[in-house]
């Protein structure tokens, strides 16, 4: 049996949480006081993800840069080549919020978009 | 070949280059950094003191009484910011009234106009946040407080514009006597000149050393300032001394003209030219001596601290003269305090020199005035609503702190021997000087410096040389 | 010269969202006046995620969130000044501002809303003795240069002080290619949020030194290094404990100050803990109709409760305006905050102007584990809520309720305090 302590970083609250898991299951997840800390906790002992947020250059807008996201999270593993793929990305004014900028990034089947809009 | 070069573009420099350029004389000032006023002219106490200080029958004593006299017109003149508010020495016991009334005598005898000792109830009525133990103080309504920063840029733009030139970035390297004036060996090539002026400064005397046997030795004598938020402006209205005791000397605590608080110096003996950092003995002594004159110091309303360098002479006086040994070569050496007081007399003294050595002939067309960067602040709402509709910089406000327009900013940069960096634009329009102390105006200041200048944003310094504030571009190394 | 029944210093979160609140309370007339050349505030350079979940039950970006906001704004047709800087304000509410087109201008307010936000306290603020070269930034100025200008500060990175936007550039510097070395804190505990933590330094392996702060910092033009060294219980370095780490940026994040220079100056009346004026309940100023929303008030972790708490302010400048719809000021209840609370807001309450719920917020002074936040209403106990831990970091509240209240008609003080289990 082996017990991970964790924080949860579902939400500003921070709960600390305790995994036990047995042959690589998690068998229980105590310390959460929601829902989302016992989903957190599972996924974090197992395949960390995060959602990973960066900028990319726009050509021809009101702004230099736009602001991205991946669309979901991805697997913790996956951070840098997911911020080396948006290196050379450069957009074309105008972006609005949630266009695609990159999709499948790394690899990971997940779509990079827009967080913020960009007018001409 | 120039007539004479200038070493050195603080404000004994370019007081002499001003004076100089009354007369028709081919003159440069070489500067080693990248602006006038980057040396001790840019981290001192700012005060025009009243001249009781110096040893009578003094150099320093005397042209500490002619700069003050002088200092009124010339800031008409040129346009820099000058309140003659009076200075305060406080003597907090009566064992110590000796060593007032010495310094009574001595301004007195200095010719400083209107001193007057006060008792304890008329400090505290000119000065309520004195501290209630005061027993008397030495009053000097001639004393005053000035900008520093723009004095200099001033007189250097004054002498620009009356044609001396100003190389930046130049040092001097190594100087050769020739057969005819001297060699000056700079990082930027080869200048030739008959006369030098050697106001160098913490430097002065290795250029002095240079072409003389009669060496001279000048020790950085570091002061550490804090500077108090403008909500604490008011605290005093005059600069508060503290009398030098056998207990020790204590800091002055002054408002500024742009209305903060200004608290130190410390005086602390080091090797290293270079030296302006502050350290933490430093602030401390700051800290723990500011309250001994004055009650109730917001220090916790400190918005910078700096160190600045006094330029002390081993002889502590001023040396303001031909060298013996190596003729055509003017010493303007040991300028500390009282040394910007007594710049617009320095520079006299020295132009007075060459004139007589070289039979210099004035100009016509001298120009003896000079406007500085328009304050929009001081102008009335129908003058600012006037100015912006003619030119809409104006009512852009880039530094939030101190209100600080593009309007300003563009002035500051385009105007003859302007700023190219973030602390020239700061140190010419307060941008960057307020309490965030730059963090909200600096990318907006750069943005404009890159446009006028048309320089890329990597070439944007704080103060020239290898002070980048961006290094490169997101993911560039990635 | 113009009029309007409310006008809003600041397009922030704050003041959007009093915006918003005010005009769905039923006043058309309302300006907001925005010193950027867009609408968002702070939230346009804070590109992370983590903004929303009590607001949109949803996680979203700064840029995101503000956006939800300013669709509101826009869709409501409420009018708004861009690139436009409030000079000064009367107490009568007359508000000069200035822009390059209508150059300065003045505008006659009704009911005036603050919701300025706050700055960065800088490095002379700390007294951090040393040289002054480039490569000093608050975290928040690097921020802007990184997030919204694409330029990177430095390469190799020390962070003074673990509040939240020092934590959050900690991963913006790392993940756009810069090494963070380490992040120091000056007290023996972090001042941001605990997930920052972990998926801000923990991630990527960034050491977080507590008890920890810079004494020397080298380098003339461009900075060479920094010397850290631990703290004793007081913050004063331990000499022997010095460690140098080399450097060419340093990024401070060392608390945030409510940016209240337009309020001194309008005769707003400070409370020095907060540095944010003093409110009643109804997040009104000494001044009648002058009202305070946001970070201007005091300093918040979470945008979702700045918009909560200015759309109470719009809500309220509404009902002000509206004159009638306001009850007169009765006597006022003194919120006292003691033994571990720094503060609180709103400091009075007056109960027949309040609404049924109002939300009392605070900060801690320190780190306190198994404790009870309680109020004491007078001599009694009202509340008494078991909290495993609560930390200066974060804000904390307790909701009074109008029912409450009125069961205790003589009630003078309510004492909010930290007690020990």
């Amino acid at each position: 049996m082996e017990v991970r302590n964790l924080t949860c970083i579902s939400c500003p609250m921070g709960c600390a949480l305790t995994a036990t898991l047995e042959g690589g299951e998690v068998i229980s997840v105590t310390g959460n006081t929601c829902k989302r800390g016992d989903i957190y906790a599972r996924k974090e002992v197992t395949n960390p993800t995060r959602i990973v947020t960066s900028t990319v250059r726009v050509t021809g807008g009101t702004a230099d840069m736009v602001s991205v996201k991946t669309k979901e999270d991805i697997p913790k593993g996956k951070i840098f080549d997911c911020v080396t793929a948006l290196k050379d990305v450069t957009v074309q004014a105008p972006v609005k919020i949630g266009d695609v900028i990159l999709s499948d990034v790394a690899g990971t089947g997940v779509d990079i978009i827009a967080t913020k809009s960009v007018e001409v | 070949m120039y007539d004479v070069i200038i070493i050195g573009g603080g404000v004994s420099g370019a007081a002499a280059a001003r004076e100089l350029s009354r007369y028709q004389v081919k003159a440069c000032v070489l500067e080693k950094e990248e602006d006038v006023c980057c040396g001790t002219s840019k981290a001192n106490s700012a005060i025009v003191h009243a001249g009781y200080d110096a040893a009578t029958g003094s150099l320093m004593a005397k042209l500490n009484v002619q700069g003050n006299e002088m200092m009124e017109q010339l800031s008409k003149d040129l346009d820099f910011p000058f309140q003659r508010r009076g200075s305060l020495v406080i003597c907090l016991s009566e064992e110590d009234m000796p060593e007032l009334q010495a310094l009574y005598d001595r301004g007195v005898a200095n010719g400083v106009k209107g001193l007057q000792i006060l008792n304890r109830e008329e400090v505290l009525e000119m000065e309520p946040n004195v501290v209630d133990q005061v027993y008397a103080a030495l009053y000097a309504p001639t004393a005053g407080i000035v900008c520093p920063f723009h004095l200099n840029i001033a007189l250097a733009e004054n002498a620009y514009a009356n044609g001396v030139d100003f190389r930046f970035n130049t040092e001097v390297l190594d100087i050769k006597k020739m057969e005819e004036g001297y060699e000056l060996i700079t990082n930027r090539g080869i200048y030739h000149t008959r006369y030098v002026v050697n106001a160098a400064g913490v430097y002065a005397d290795r250029f002095h050393n240079m072409v003389s046997e009669h060496k001279i030795h000048i020790t950085p004598r570091r002061g550490d300032y804090c500077l108090l938020d403008k909500s604490a402006g008011t605290h005093v209205s005059r600069t508060i001394f503290s009398l030098p005791t056998k207990k020790g000397k204590g800091v002055l605590v002054t408002p500024t003209v742009h209305g903060n608080l200004l608290v130190g110096p410390t005086a602390i003996d080091i090797e290293d030219k270079e030296g302006t950092n502050t350290t933490k003995e430093g602030m401390d002594q700051v800290i723990t001596k500011a309250g001994q004159n004055v009650k109730n110091l917001p220090m916790r309303q400190v918005i910078t601290s700096f160190a600045g360098l006094r330029a002390h002479e081993d002889g502590h006086e001023f040396i303001i003269e031909e060298v013996e040994d190596a003729k055509g070569f003017i010493d303007c050496a040991g300028i500390e305090s009282p040394g910007l007081t007594s710049c617009p007399a320095i520079g006299v003294m020295v132009a007075d020199l060459l004139k007589e050595k070289m039979g210099l002939v004035k100009k016509e067309n001298f120009i003896a005035t000079r406007k500085g960067i328009l304050d929009p602040d001081t102008l009335s709402k129908e003058e600012r609503k006037a100015l912006i509709k003619e030119n809409p910089a104006y009512g852009n406000i880039i530094c939030r702190c101190e209100m600080v327009t593009e309007g300003e900013i563009i002035d500051a940069i385009r105007r003859p021997l302007g700023a190219r960096s973030l602390d020239g634009v700061k140190r010419r329009t307060r941008a960057g000087m307020g309490r965030c102390q730059s963090g909200f105006c600096s990318p907006r200041t750069m943005e404009i410096l890159a446009r006028e200048c048309g320089m890329s944003m990597f070439d944007i310094t704080k103060s020239g040389g290898k002070s980048q504030i961006v290094v490169g571009t997101n993911k560039d190394v990635l | 010269m113009k009029q309007y029944d409310i006008v809003i210093i600041g397009g922030g979160p704050a003041g959007l969202a009093a915006a918003v609140s005010a005009k769905n309370s039923g006043i058309d007339s309302i300006l907001i006046l925005e010193r950027d050349k867009e609408l968002g505030g702070i939230l346009n350079q804070c590109i992370h995620n983590g903004f929303g979940l009590h607001t949109f039950q949803e996680e979203l970006t700064g840029p995101e969130y503000a956006s939800r906001f300013i669709e509101q704004v826009e869709d409501l047709k409420i009018e708004y000044k861009l690139n436009t800087m409030v000079m000064d304000i009367t107490e009568d509410k007359l508000v000069t501002a200035m822009n390059r087109e209508e150059g300065l201008f003045e505008i006659q307010a009704k009911a005036v809303i603050l919701a300025m936000g706050c700055r960065e306290r800088s490095r002379g603020a700390l007294n951090i003795p040393g040289y002054r070269p480039a490569g000093i930034y608050s975290a928040g100025t690097a921020q802007r240069l990184v997030n919204m200008e694409g330029f990177m500060p430095g390469r190799e990175v020390v962070i003074l002080g673990s509040g939240d936007i020092g934590l959050i550039m900690a991963r913006r510097m790392t993940l756009e290619g810069a090494k963070v070395k380490v992040v120091s804190e000056l007290m023996p505990y972090s001042g941001g949020l605990k997930r920052n933590i972990v998926q801000c330094l923990d991630d990527y392996g960034i050491p977080l030194k507590l008890s920890h702060t810079v004494v020397d910092i080298k380098g003339k033009e461009r900075l060479e290094g920094v010397t850290l060294a631990e703290v004793d219980q007081k913050g004063k370095p331990i000499s022997g404990t010095e460690e140098f780490y080399s450097c060419d940026t340093l990024l401070l994040s060392v608390g945030l100050i409510p940016e209240n220079e337009i309020s001194g100056g309008m005769g707003v009346e400070m409370n020095p803990v907060t540095s944010g004026p003093k409110v009643n309940e109804s997040l009104e100023t000494n001044i009648e109709g002058v009202f305070a929303c946001g970070n201007v008030l005091h300093v918040h972790d979470l945008v979702d409760f700045v918009s909560e708490e200015a759309a109470s302010a719009g809500k309220n400048a509404a009902a002000y305006v509206r004159e009638g719809d306001r009850l007169e000021n009765e006597k006022e209840i003194v919120l006292n905050p003691v033994e571990g609370v720094r503060y609180t807001v709103p400091g009075t309450i007056c109960v027949n102007r309040m609404d049924e719920k109002l939300t009392v917020r605070f900060r801690v002074g320190g780190v306190f584990k198994n404790c009870y936040v309680s109020a004491y209403f007078d001599e009694e106990r009202v509340i008494h809520r078991k909290r495993q831990v609560v930390a200066p970091g974060e804000m904390e509240q307790i909701q009074l309720t109008k029912e409450m209240l009125l069961k205790y008609p003589d009630l003078k003080t309510i004492t909010v305090k930290i007690e020990e289990a």
